[in-house]
């Protein structure tokens, strides 16, 4: 099964509304709540970035009997050094964006710690797509 | 899982009229409006109230147990609820309403407000051996629970698993009585209809210590007619103000650990806020306050006072407290569990199928419907959204006709047939 959601890139009050109805469908499917917190976790953080660094973008989610997933694509500016970006503390958000509590350098690897799976493809310029993948059964 | 599932919030049919107010706020979707009146779903209500406060009919109602109750024991206690203290002007002491519920039928008074203060300060000893699972949810009210078990159960593992102040003093009382062959009652007075419902089916523990609960509102006037004829106020208020302002929103909080926290109240921002626990936007936070109702428990369905002029009563007899001579410290009397002894229960009540792959295609066949409703969320099918129709529609609870877009549709497309048939002709008659 397939969803698809655009994220508005400036609005950051909207940002987090993509997570939160996979999170509800997740709870309609029966998928146990560890999962559904990892999935929540790693989503969020991932479509907050899209609207802090990347002008927002399209999220498509695919679940499967065994796996979750999410794939976030958008063509904002590429992260020019992915070793240094995963690093905890790193953080490259506008001081508008941390205000809000947002950009606190958890980032990636706060992805990679509440996922089973993380691919970043980054191009300077071009853009960047993560692919976060779950497995169903905790 | 309980098998009967009692409510305090219920519906005077009588009363309603089938209007669809009810249905957009209620937190977990659980009322339908079918054949001219509303439905609650029993498994998935968690007497919050919001219908209560919504229902322009006043045909949604909080129930609780009657006064009558006090004639089936020998010894009677009341313990009310610190919002008992919102309801009178702060002119009136504390111990002039306590003496008057002893002057409607009570032997004796142990206020809620003093177990408060003890959890406070127990809560905030937990808190400081909590490293792991944080921020620390308040446990204290009984919606607030019941939520996280029906919509946010990842949550679970964060909350304070001690007992309520209601349950506290109902135990303190039950020590004070034990060697006592009498029969004792112990009566909550409450502003909250969850709580007439938690004594009948607790979380966290097998079983409640309170006999029943009276709502404020039905014991309001008797009391104040008690109120106005109390001639000697009996010294019975032990509670500081620490304990009193738990009855308002924050109360808890910053009694309990005065810095690093958050209250929340009102059930949409109680929401929003797991949301954001939920997707670990709030981090750095060592506790959550959470009160369903707006400007927390002097808000409560079973309150009589406007809940703002409640805070303020509330208020004002806090700053009297702290001003009065130095305030001692309630002890907690040796031999009473704070802790929780049961674990709380994933309800997931909205789960579609306990078969995952079933509910996977229920789920693809709920969103080809919803697709195909209008998306106005209009209410008029009797359910909260476009969504929620759906989902009642792959249930097998009814069918798509119900939406009156969908019903218009049919009808022009059958229109158009019959049009369509008339404009044939007999071969005979067809020159």
């Amino acid at each position: 099964m397939n969803f698809e959601y655009t994220v508005s890139g400036d609005d950051y009050s909207l940002a987090g509304r993509a997570s939160s109805d996979i999170k509800k469908k997740l709870k309609q499917l029966g998928i146990p709540a560890t999962v559904i917190k990892k999935t929540a976790i790693s989503m969020y953080e991932a479509e907050i970035n899209m609207v802090i660094h990347a002008d927002g973008g399209i999220i498509k989610v695919t679940l499967d009997p065994r796996h979750i997933r999410i794939i976030l694509k958008d063509t904002g500016p590429g992260i020019p050094d992915l070793e240094l970006a995963m690093q905890e503390g790193w953080s490259t958000a506008s001081e508008e964006a941390r205000e809000l509590g947002f950009g606190a350098g958890m980032g990636l690897m706060n992805i990679q710690r509440n996922s089973d799976g993380l691919h970043i493809d980054t191009v300077v310029g071009e853009g960047t797509t993560v692919t976060i993948v779950l497995n169903m059964e905790d | 899982m309980e098998q009967n599932y009692f409510h305090s919030v219920t519906l005077d049919e009588s009363l309603c009229k089938g209007c669809t107010v009810c249905i957009k706020g209620c937190p977990t979707e659980a009322i339908r409006v079918q054949k001219g009146r509303a439905w609650i779903t029993a498994e998935r209500c968690i007497d919050c109230g919001e219908c209560i406060r919504t229902c322009p009919s006043g045909a949604k109602k909080a129930i609780s147990d009657p006064l009558s109750l006090l004639e089936k024991f020998d010894i009677n206690i009341a313990i009310p609820a610190p919002t008992l203290y919102g309801q009178f002007s702060s002119g009136i002491s504390c111990n002039r309403i306590l003496t008057a519920l002893k002057g409607i039928g009570f032997d004796d008074v142990y206020e809620v407000a003093a177990a408060a203060e003890i959890l406070s300060r127990e809560t905030r000893n937990w808190l400081k051996i909590q490293k792991e699972k944080k921020p620390q949810i308040s446990s204290s009210c009984p919606v607030v629970v019941r939520l996280i078990e029906s919509r946010f159960p990842s949550l679970l593992d964060q909350v304070v698993p001690m007992i309520s102040p209601m349950e506290l003093s109902a135990r303190i009382v039950r020590e004070k009585y034990k060697n006592s062959s009498a029969r004792v009652g112990v009566f909550f007075i409450s502003p909250c209809a969850a709580k007439v419902t938690d004594i009948k089916t607790p979380r966290g523990i097998e079983s409640s210590s309170v006999d029943a609960v009276l709502g404020i509102k039905d014991i309001y006037k008797e009391l104040s007619q008690a109120v106005g004829h109390v001639e000697t106020e009996e010294s019975l208020s032990i509670a500081n103000s620490i304990g009193v302002s738990w009855a308002r929103t924050d109360g808890e909080g910053s009694a309990v650990y005065s810095e690093n926290h958050i209250s929340v109240d009102g059930i949409d921002h109680v929401i929003d806020v797991l949301e954001n626990l939920e997707n670990g936007h709030i981090r750095n936070v060592d506790f959550v306050e959470m009160m369903s109702c707006p400007g927390g428990c002097v808000g409560g369905p079973l309150s009589v006072e406007n809940p703002y002029i409640a805070r303020n009563i509330i208020s004002s007899r806090e700053r009297v407290l702290q001003q009065a001579a130095e305030e001692k410290p309630v002890e907690l009397p040796e031999g009473i569990c704070l802790f929780w002894t049961e674990e709380l229960e994933s309800r997931t009540t909205h789960r579609l199928d306990p078969d995952y792959r079933k509910a996977m295609q229920m789920m693809e066949e709920m969103e080809r419907i919803q697709a195909s409703l209008p998306g106005l969320d209009c209410g008029a099918c009797g359910a909260p959204t476009c969504k929620a129709l759906a989902e009642d529609i792959v249930r097998g609870k009814t069918t798509e006709t119900d939406c009156v877009f969908m019903l218009r549709e049919k009808i022009r497309d059958l229109t158009r047939e019959m049009i369509e048939l008339e404009s044939r002709m007999p071969p005979g008659l067809d020159r």
